[in-house]
């Protein structure tokens, strides 16, 4: 398949998302911010980092950057849309996924190898994994508390929208430990740590990431 | 403003840091933002209606943050 990945002003993570989607055997198409332009992808990758220094909100002035418009309208057709760290901030102020991410309770970036539990396997960027399973993945932000008003935190857990949960601690103050949720049609995912560190033995603190660029080839051919 | 079920971190910050100076009797600090937005000529309803859309939009998160519109001449 063919997966976008989006360079905004100040991205970081683009390069390494791109890696870990040939990685995960699929083919990497850089976007553009500021070209409405999909390039004739089947599947988009937001990246993490710091788009348009975190000003305003993080994720708020990318939310209208011109490739935002051809996203939205292509994740509401239901193309699989996976926003990490960074990426999960842009979804969130689309409003393409319940919720916000505020900065972390205790006011420090954190940066360590996270346990999570995946919570639901159902999404195209999660079937590889079972579910419950349990991988270890590098943690990088400063405001990646989710935070949802009650209303929607029940319905995020009834509706199993919720697709990885931290284990150990609690690094951020997420609400009910939540470190990604899924959209009600389950295309669009948000995940506040990093799988695309975590494709390579050489290079990350293990390949526990690669689930997340694999499970779209597996459902290709599921 | 962040709503009032939102942590605000900033704000606990400042609250912490108040005793240590010597001030006392504060039982809540919130933090938030303060936009000002020029325009020339006469503010009408129009133009508010305008600010409205934007603090909607783009200047305020409603998911985790309040906005008041208020007029300077």
């Amino acid at each position: 398949m063919k997966v976008g990945v989006v360079t905004f002003p100040g991205s970081l993570d683009d390069v390494d998302a791109q890696r870990a989607i040939r990685i995960g055997g699929n083919e990497a198409v850089a976007l553009w911010h500021g070209d409405a332009d999909l390039k004739g992808v089947d599947a988009i990758v937001l990246p993490g980092g710091f788009s348009y220094g975190d000003y305003l909100r993080c994720g708020a002035i990318s939310r209208f950057a011109p490739v935002m418009g051809e996203v939205v309208a292509a994740a509401e057709r239901g193309m699989p849309v996976l926003g990490i760290c960074n990426g999960f901030q842009i979804l969130c102020e689309s409003h393409l996924l319940p919720g916000a991410l505020i900065r972390n309770d205790h006011r420090k970036f954190v940066c360590r190898d996270q346990l999570l539990r995946i919570e639901n396997n159902r999404t195209p960027w999660t079937s590889a994994y079972t579910q419950g399973q349990e991988i270890r993945i590098v943690l990088k932000n400063g405001e990646g508390g989710f935070v949802a008003d009650a209303d929607a935190l029940a319905r995020l857990e009834g509706e199993g929208q919720v697709v990885a949960r931290y284990l150990e601690v609690n690094p951020n103050g997420s609400l009910n430990d939540i470190a990604g949720v899924t959209n009600a049609r389950g295309n669009v995912v948000g995940l506040m740590p990093h799988p695309e560190h975590a494709v390579e033995a050489l290079t990350g603190s293990g390949v526990d990431g690669l689930g997340f660029f694999t499970s779209l080839v597996e459902g290709a051919f599921a | 403003m962040p709503k009032p079920e939102i942590l605000d971190p900033q704000g606990k910050a400042v609250q912490g840091a108040l005793p240590r100076l010597g001030f006392s009797g504060v039982t809540d600090v919130r933090q938030g933002k303060r936009f000002e937005i020029q325009f020339e000529g006469e503010v009408t309803d129009a133009v508010l209606a305008e600010v409205e859309k934007m603090a909607e939009t783009l200047l305020s998160n409603p998911v985790i943050e309040n906005y008041i519109v208020s007029v300077e001449q």
